[in-house]
């Protein structure tokens, strides 16, 4: 079934993509025809094979609770878009109402 | 005299720094150099360091006369990509939205190339976020194939592969998600190792797709690739996939260069239809000089590995649309819009539209899709167990024969612009290299001659099992070797795009 470009801008709200109008109708059929093209792993008859999500078999990994010297304030709000009394100012998180 | 040093091999230029018959600083002045009167043309980097570069030499330099041991690449030039994180340049990640970013701390391949005594001569060009295989993604410019100009470097290691072939660097650090070593090197003419996945650390490496992204070396030569990947590897523990086990002998491997009696396979699938015929004919010349140095060739078949592409095209911007959550613009990188009535989220939404390039936001809402409730079983789901199916393509392979080869990637290097918009047609420069990603084995790109065609540069790629990382420089080695004789020089002095220098 073909990717809308109702989908797309679906898919943009979840991404936090602010996309244009132009932006939404060039990427729907660019996707549509992408995901049709990978939508080919439905071919492979894999009914009782397990999933891969790691070509590892680690589980599990632990390594000493070493204290180390932690960033210092000043350095982890050295790049910060914008920072207030030692703490990085974001906008608003919550409606008015 | 500089202009020799730039022609040096890393393994020559670490010996005559080390014998005193040059110094660090001379050797890094000559590549500054360089990069100053082709990088114009080339825009292999996206940030040249000269005075840390320079300080960098000095301390090697001091260290010498002091009589202090050496790092086995000391006072060597790199080219780093620019997806690992340094505190004293800009990590940017080919995009917008971290432009300028200066991280607060090394990447664990930063801080071990630092301790070998590398001298890091800046950050080297990639596509956006390593997704893409020209650097035509990078938010500030392609970088161009030093043999012709108006074709793509390949990618998304490009900008490190564009300045080793240029001798801007001898030494190049990519990372390999899917091909992103491999391809570059192999359009280039130059040697690329994906080392096994977890053999090098990911630790400070702004991560794309987590469970395949691996870093490794380009360089002239196999065995400049071998000295790097030893530098680079072996265990970390700040990297939780990170393989605690010693770094296969690659440095060895390299200098024996033999490949009497060793197995070899030829894989089926990667070939035919949809290859350049210049590039099928090399690998067929490829194959023939592997069995007259005394190897076994046979055929092999993978019948998944033609399924591969399309898997990872579900797996990676599925575990990308994951991890580029984190660029919202809260704490630190690009924020837009943050006017005082929007909201977080509109903010969010305004920064990651204006700072991620096309193909970043294809991919983000490609992953979202695939990792959607009802469309999961459909695509991500049945992508991991055609994973499952394309490992165990390898384990039986590798019941036959020690190592597999293919052509590293369909056709020689495109001219830039020609797939920039159509993505399918991109994401099949990743055709054979992409099964060694999704099943983390380890695999090479050796240069294996030029297509008759238009005169560029073809690749042979070899695949070795699990923690055989070695196996790949004995073979490459040896291709390297024979070719080399055969021809009377090294492939890249027949590259004719920076002529006039």
């Amino acid at each position: 079934m073909p990717i809308t470009r109702d989908e797309v801008a679906h898919l943009a709200m979840l991404s936090r993509l602010a996309l244009t109008d132009a932006e939404l109708d060039h990427f729907a059929g660019q996707l549509d025809a992408i995901v049709n093209a990978v939508a080919r792993v439905q071919e492979v008859a894999a009914d009782q094979i397990p999933p891969t999500s790691h070509a590892l078999p680690i589980t599990n990994v632990f390594r000493d609770d070493v204290i180390v010297p932690p960033l210092s304030a000043d350095a982890a709000l050295a790049e910060a878009p914008a920072a207030e009394q030692g703490r990085f100012r974001v906008p608003r998180i919550l409606a008015e109402d | 005299m500089t202009s020799e040093l730039t022609r040096m091999t890393a393994a020559e230029l670490a010996a005559a720094i080390a014998a005193g018959e040059t110094s660090a600083v001379e050797v890094t002045q000559a590549h500054l150099d360089r990069i100053g009167s082709v990088d114009g043309r080339v825009h292999a980097f996206l940030h040249v360091a000269a005075d840390a570069a320079l300080a960098a030499a000095v301390a090697v330099d001091h260290r010498r006369k002091a009589g202090e041991p050496l790092g086995p690449l000391a006072g060597v030039p790199v080219a780093l990509k620019d997806v690992f994180t340094t505190t004293d340049m800009p990590t940017t990640c080919g995009s917008r939205i971290l432009e300028g970013w200066q991280p607060p701390y090394d990447a664990t391949i930063t801080d071990r190339l630092r301790r070998a005594g590398a001298v890091i001569l800046g950050k080297a060009n990639m596509d956006e976020f390593a997704m893409g295989s020209s650097t035509e993604n990078s938010a500030f410019g392609p970088s161009r194939n030093p043999w012709d100009l108006s074709r793509v470097p390949g990618g998304s290691s490009g900008g490190s592969s564009a300045a080793v072939t240029a001798f801007e660097a001898p030494l190049g650090v990519g990372t390999d998600t899917g091909g992103s070593i491999r391809q570059p090197a192999s359009v280039c003419g130059i040697v690329g190792v994906k080392p096994t996945y977890g053999g090098s650390s990911r630790y400070g490496v702004v991560a794309f797709a987590s469970s395949l992204d691996t870093p490794g070396p380009l360089a002239r030569t196999v065995l400049d690739a071998a000295l790097l990947h030893q530098a680079m590897s072996g265990h970390d523990p700040m990297d939780s996939t990170s393989i605690d086990a010693p770094v296969p002998p690659v440095v060895a491997a390299a200098r024996q260069a033999d490949v009497s009696g060793l197995r070899v396979g030829v894989v089926s699938e990667l070939g035919g239809d949809g290859y350049q015929a210049g590039v099928l004919a090399r690998f067929g010349e490829a194959v023939e000089l592997l069995e007259s140095l005394g190897a076994k060739v046979t055929e092999v078949s993978c019948p998944h590995f033609t399924y591969a592409l399309p898997a990872y095209y579900l797996i990676a911007p599925s575990e990308c649309s994951s991890n580029l959550a984190r660029f919202d613009g809260m704490r630190y990188g690009l924020r837009v819009g943050d006017d005082g009535t929007r909201s977080a989220e509109e903010v969010m939404a305004l920064t990651r539209a204006a700072g991620f390039g096309p193909e970043i936001k294809r991919r983000i809402m490609l992953g979202t899709y695939a990792l959607s409730s009802g469309y999961y079983d459909a695509y991500y789901g049945k992508a991991q167990q055609v994973r499952t199916l394309i490992i165990r393509d390898f384990e039986a392979a590798f019941e036959q024969v020690d190592v597999l080869i293919s052509p590293t990637t369909p056709t020689t290097a495109f001219p830039i612009g020609e797939r920039a918009d159509d993505p399918i047609a991109m994401y099949l420069a990743d055709l054979c290299t992409i099964p060694s990603d999704l099943a983390g084995n380890a695999a090479i790109s050796v240069p294996c001659g030029l297509a008759p065609e238009d005169g560029l540069p073809v690749g042979l790629q070899i695949m070795a099992p699990v923690l055989a990382d070695d196996r790949l420089y004995r073979v490459g080695a040896a291709v390297e070797a024979a070719l080399n004789d055969r021809r009377g020089h090294p492939l890249l002095d027949e590259a004719k795009g920076l002529a006039d220098d």
